[in-house]
């Protein structure tokens, strides 16, 4: 079981290094819902030889949800949308993997750095879950294309998912709730179905950029807050 | 009686969707409010049990927050019934259907008064959940209701600011998520702690918590429910959101949503108090406080957009507040009169704006000259509300910002207190450059002579804000005593 329960994080951290580099978003889809099936199985294999029926339950609706029904919802929006590659993100592609690395040194220092915990976690499992939080809120920020920002903003879910449910936080009623925060993945994919997002923004206007911000000179904003 | 709260709403919400008659429906949400706000009044005179073993508790501090927001949703949807009226007038014959469900139609004001209705209800939510999962889940509600209100005028703009207010808000309601976690971490392994996520249960045992577990956990929850409560650098939502959204929601936004989301913080600092770290979270409330102002301060300056000014006037008081809760002692009772009077100020603020924007047809302050000759009313409403968000006596703003100032000086805190004396009085002379321009002057004739047909002062359009104006003014000058006592009580539970 403890090996079994290391391989897991290592292979969630490998995802997470994956995501980094792929701009082709079918891919980095199922990537994603790899991802929410090994997050999904972690609390079952850390709960040890004979886990409680709710904890079962728990971990086959969030694989349900995280392994298959957001990617399906996803890959079909990404139709709708018509977007197969992210091609030119805010931060490159190499650039995202040196950033990616600092965030796992930083990962390990940190849980590193954490107070003493009184219970039996795997060695990994903080910094995995810190880990994984920290490049889905780097997807967020460094992607342009919206799919691949809510694809970032599953990543940073899962990350804390797995926390919760590294910890054995599960009879507590809070990892459950962690499902809940995939309510705002459905909103967000129904908003690129729905509405069309597909940049963030950039292309429904491109004479001006990011339309809604302070930092652009005076004439643009008279002109645009008489709209 | 205290499901009440959250069960009227909903249940008018639901019939606000199946009713096909506009006037009907206006004047479903009008007494929906009228209902909400004798709730809550009535609560004050009668004892309310706990609901299902804790996990709803009516105490001092939701009740304050619980009223104020009741209050400004009764006065918003009496400003939102003229606005509505307008609006489908404007939009006639293109008033298609939002969505189709099987052999209902529901228009886009249905959908728009249902999820204002739902805002009011977990907004309620909120204020009396003693779950810290519970609370949790309400203000994760609060977002996906007000998302479509946002969204209400249906263009670029405000699909922006919804999908920015959507993807900031819920990264910071993750990492709330991620600090109700931590918090249990705090808690001994051997189960001998307090009872899961149940906000007395920890304040009682708080003792038995790893501190450095529960420092971590307030960091991630200032964070989280401070996004949503607009302190800088988390705030970068709230204009968007404020200024594209219909003017009585921005209201609602402003004056309720951002109260709720910092009552969501003050639930965590009753813990930290509690376990004796109190010094630790009223410096992190202090830093965050004086961010805000100071943020707010640099974007008010040179602001071309007024209602996006009102929006980080919203910062700013939001800094004021998490600032006099920093302080501690009778700062806090500062704090939570703050609160209430920026309630107010702000609901009234809005509304004028949203008579300005409709008379106008444009939110650029280059563009709105001479208020007072073409909307008297409104261009008094505006100067007195200049003069009331920013302090001056004889307001209320005055009385609760002198409040935490006098308690800067008593605790020592000489460098804050002058740099909370500078910003305030930078941002009084940018605001004041701004309203007054707007209100003085004489408008040149050709150029409004088109919007001019569409908007009248209307009753309902200038009587709540009035009513807000009146109130902010009487509490200046005299605090009644049941509001004073509800203040104290509330301001004890947060180390005031």
């Amino acid at each position: 079981m403890e090996e079994l329960r290391e391989l897991a994080m290592v292979l969630l951290m490998l995802i997470n290094m994956l995501l980094l580099v792929s701009s082709r978003i079918r891919y980095c889809i199922r990537l994603v819902a790899i991802q929410g099936f090994l997050v999904g199985i972690v609390p079952v294999i850390a709960a040890g030889s004979s886990p409680e029926i709710s904890v079962f339950l728990t971990a086959v609706s969030a694989i349900a949800v995280k392994c298959v029904l957001l990617p399906i919802l996803l890959s079909r929006s990404q139709i709708t949308a018509d977007v197969r590659r992210e091609v030119d993100p805010f931060v490159s592609y190499s650039a995202s993997i040196i950033i990616g690395i600092i965030c796992l040194v930083l990962s390990f220092w940190m849980a590193d750095k954490l107070p003493v915990m009184e219970r039996n976690v795997s060695p990994v499992a903080v910094p995995g879950a810190i880990f994984t939080i920290l490049i889905g809120l780097f997807l967020i920020v460094s992607r342009r294309i919206a799919l691949t920002q809510v694809l970032g903003y599953l990543v940073f879910e899962n990350g804390i998912y797995l926390f919760g449910g590294a910890l054995l936080l599960e009879n507590s009623f809070v990892v459950e709730l962690g499902i809940l925060l995939d309510v705002f993945v459905l909103v967000f994919v129904m908003g690129i179905a729905v509405f069309h997002i597909s940049h963030e923004f950039n292309h429904i206007n491109t004479d001006r950029l990011s339309s809604l911000s302070d930092w652009i000179d005076d004439e643009n904003v008279s002109e645009e807050a008489g709209k | 009686m205290i499901l009440f709260f959250v069960l009227v709403p909903v249940l008018s919400a639901l019939a606000a969707l199946f009713i096909r008659s506009n006037k009907l429906r206006r004047a479903l949400l009008v007494t929906t409010g009228a209902i909400h706000l004798g709730l809550v009044i009535t609560s004050f005179f009668v004892e309310t049990a706990e609901l299902f073993d804790g996990w709803l508790v009516f105490d001092a501090p939701g009740r304050l927050f619980l009223s104020i927001t009741s209050f400004l949703f009764f006065m918003a949807s009496m400003y939102a019934v003229n606005y509505l009226a307008r609006d489908s007038r404007h939009h006639h014959g293109s008033a298609t259907s939002e969505f189709t469900l099987r052999f209902f139609e529901f228009s886009r004001e249905a959908v728009f008064t249902t999820c204002m209705l739902l805002f009011l209800s977990t907004m309620s939510l909120v204020t009396i959940s003693h779950h810290l999962g519970l609370l949790w889940v309400a203000m994760e509600a609060t977002t996906l209701a007000s998302a479509p209100l946002i969204y209400f005028h249906r263009n670029n703009f405000s699909l922006e600011a919804t999908w920015k207010y959507l993807l900031i808000c819920s990264v910071g309601i993750g990492l709330a998520l991620f600090g109700n976690m931590l918090l249990l971490v705090a808690c001994p392994a051997d189960g001998s702690g307090p009872m899961h996520l149940m906000l007395n249960s920890f304040i009682d045992d708080a003792s038995l918590l790893q501190p450095q577990w529960l420092k971590m956990a307030f960091i991630f929850f200032i964070v989280g429910y401070g996004t949503k409560m607009g302190l800088a650098p988390l705030h970068t939502w709230l204009p968007d959101a404020h200024s594209e959204a219909p003017s009585f929601v921005s209201a609602l936004l402003s004056g309720a949503l951002l109260n709720c989301a910092f009552l969501g913080i003050l639930r965590i600092h009753q813990i930290c108090i509690a376990a004796g770290l109190a010094y630790f979270s009223q410096e992190l409330f202090r830093i965050f406080g004086m961010g805000s102002l100071f943020f707010a301060a640099v974007f008010i300056i040179k602001q071309k957009d007024y209602k996006r000014m009102l929006a980080y006037s919203s910062v700013e008081h939001m800094g004021i507040i998490a600032l006099g809760v920093g302080l501690g002692g009778e700062a806090v009772f500062g704090s939570m009169l703050h609160a209430v009077n920026h309630s107010l100020t702000k609901g009234m603020l809005f509304m004028v704006a949203g008579n300005i924007l409709a008379f106008y047809g444009t939110r650029s302050t280059d563009d709105v000259v001479g208020v007072y000759k073409r909307l008297w009313f409104s261009g008094l409403l505006w100067t007195m509300g200049f003069f009331a968000i920013t302090g001056t006596p004889p307001f209320g703003l005055f009385i609760s910002e002198f409040i935490i100032l006098k308690n800067a000086f008593i605790s020592g805190y000489f460098i804050t207190a002058a740099f909370y004396l500078i910003l305030l009085s930078v941002i009084f002379i940018a605001m004041g450059v701004i309203f007054l321009n707007m209100v003085q002057g004489s408008p040149h004739e050709p150029k409004d002579a088109k919007p001019h047909v569409l908007f009248r002062e209307r009753f309902f359009s200038v009587f709540p804000p009035a009513v807000l104006c009146a109130l902010t003014l009487v509490l200046g000058v005299y605090i009644p005593d049941f509001l004073r006592d509800a203040l104290a009580t509330a301001a004890k539970s947060f180390g005031g």
